[in-house]
């Protein structure tokens, strides 16, 4: 069984495609079929496909912005811990998403999450969704994620 | 229980999350979405995502519920959207209510609040910003 990110261990090293697998077969991630897509030192890609069921707008079939906000929440969480090299709890503090252009029917959608800053407490970071091409844009997000154990270690 | 945000039926989105009407604040529909695996982020906690979904159908919801009082039919496309969350949600049903801050001819201003077991303790909240357009002949 792959491990939650909750089970491993604080010294252990953050793998993120592991962790990516179990976050798309379990809870919110398993019901949008968020899978791993690529990661580097610093951030995390994961892709979404387009489904009947997560459209916003019947008459037009464009995903709901829900499903991309869950992604890009997903995406630059795994890259704080990327960033670190392990896991350490926290919680999104805000995010913020601009819409550039509606993501077609029927095209997946892959978020890059990627953690520019970390301190003590805060994690900061930014993103983009794309339906493949990174300088055609669905989305850019900024945000914040705050630890919420281990304060001061 | 409402299957439609003012005059307008529910998304298929929103149908996932089970998210239904339940009543009315100020005129503007309150809405539940019930706690369950699916909208599960981290062990015992609701996903950031599944509550920023809720927030962002009742913004919709509130603003196709002040189109149609004003008899306005408009296309509405979200522009931006920043969510606040203060609060982890826990496994309960999480209840959420849009407010027009403006609502003008080529955008609308609407912020949503949600909350669990006390309407006075709010675990996010969202500002969004809509673009209104007149539907095509």
């Amino acid at each position: 069984m792959t491990k939650s990110p909750g089970d491993m261990a604080e010294g252990e090293r953050f793998d993120p495609a592991q962790i990516s697998e179990f976050m798309g077969k379990y809870g919110h991630g398993g019901m949008l079929g968020i899978s791993y897509h690529d990661h580097g030192p610093d951030w995390v890609a994961l892709k979404m496909d387009w489904r009947a069921d997560l459209v916003g707008d019947a008459q037009t079939q464009i995903l709901a912005s829900g499903p991309i906000i869950s992604l890009m929440d997903m995406a630059t969480s795994l890259s704080i811990w990327t960033r670190l090299g392990k896991f350490r709890p926290h919680a999104t503090m805000d995010l913020r998403v601009d819409y550039m252009r509606p993501s077609p029917p029927g095209a997946a959608v892959i978020g890059r999450g990627e953690c520019y800053h970390v301190s003590r407490s805060i994690g900061f970071v930014r993103g983009l969704a794309h339906n493949g091409d990174p300088a055609d844009p669905i989305a850019h997000v900024t945000g914040t994620f705050i630890r919420t154990a281990g304060f001061g270690r | 229980m409402s299957n439609f945000l003012g005059n307008v039926a529910m998304p298929p989105y929103a149908l996932a999350l089970q998210i239904a009407a339940t009543g009315q604040e100020d005129g503007l529909p309150v809405l539940r979405m019930p706690f369950r695996d699916e909208v599960l982020g981290r062990p015992g906690f609701l996903h950031g995502g599944a509550i920023s979904g809720l927030l962002e159908i009742a913004s919709m919801a509130a603003l196709y519920s002040a189109l149609a009082a004003e008899a306005l039919e408009m296309r509405i496309k979200p522009v931006n959207v920043t969510v606040d969350f203060m609060r982890g949600g826990i496994d309960h049903d999480t209840f959420a209510v849009g407010r027009i801050t403006r609502l003008g001819r080529t955008m609308a201003n609407v912020e949503a609040v949600a909350w669990q077991d006390d309407r006075n303790r709010l675990i996010a909240s969202a500002q969004m910003h809509y673009l209104l357009r007149t539907p095509k002949a």
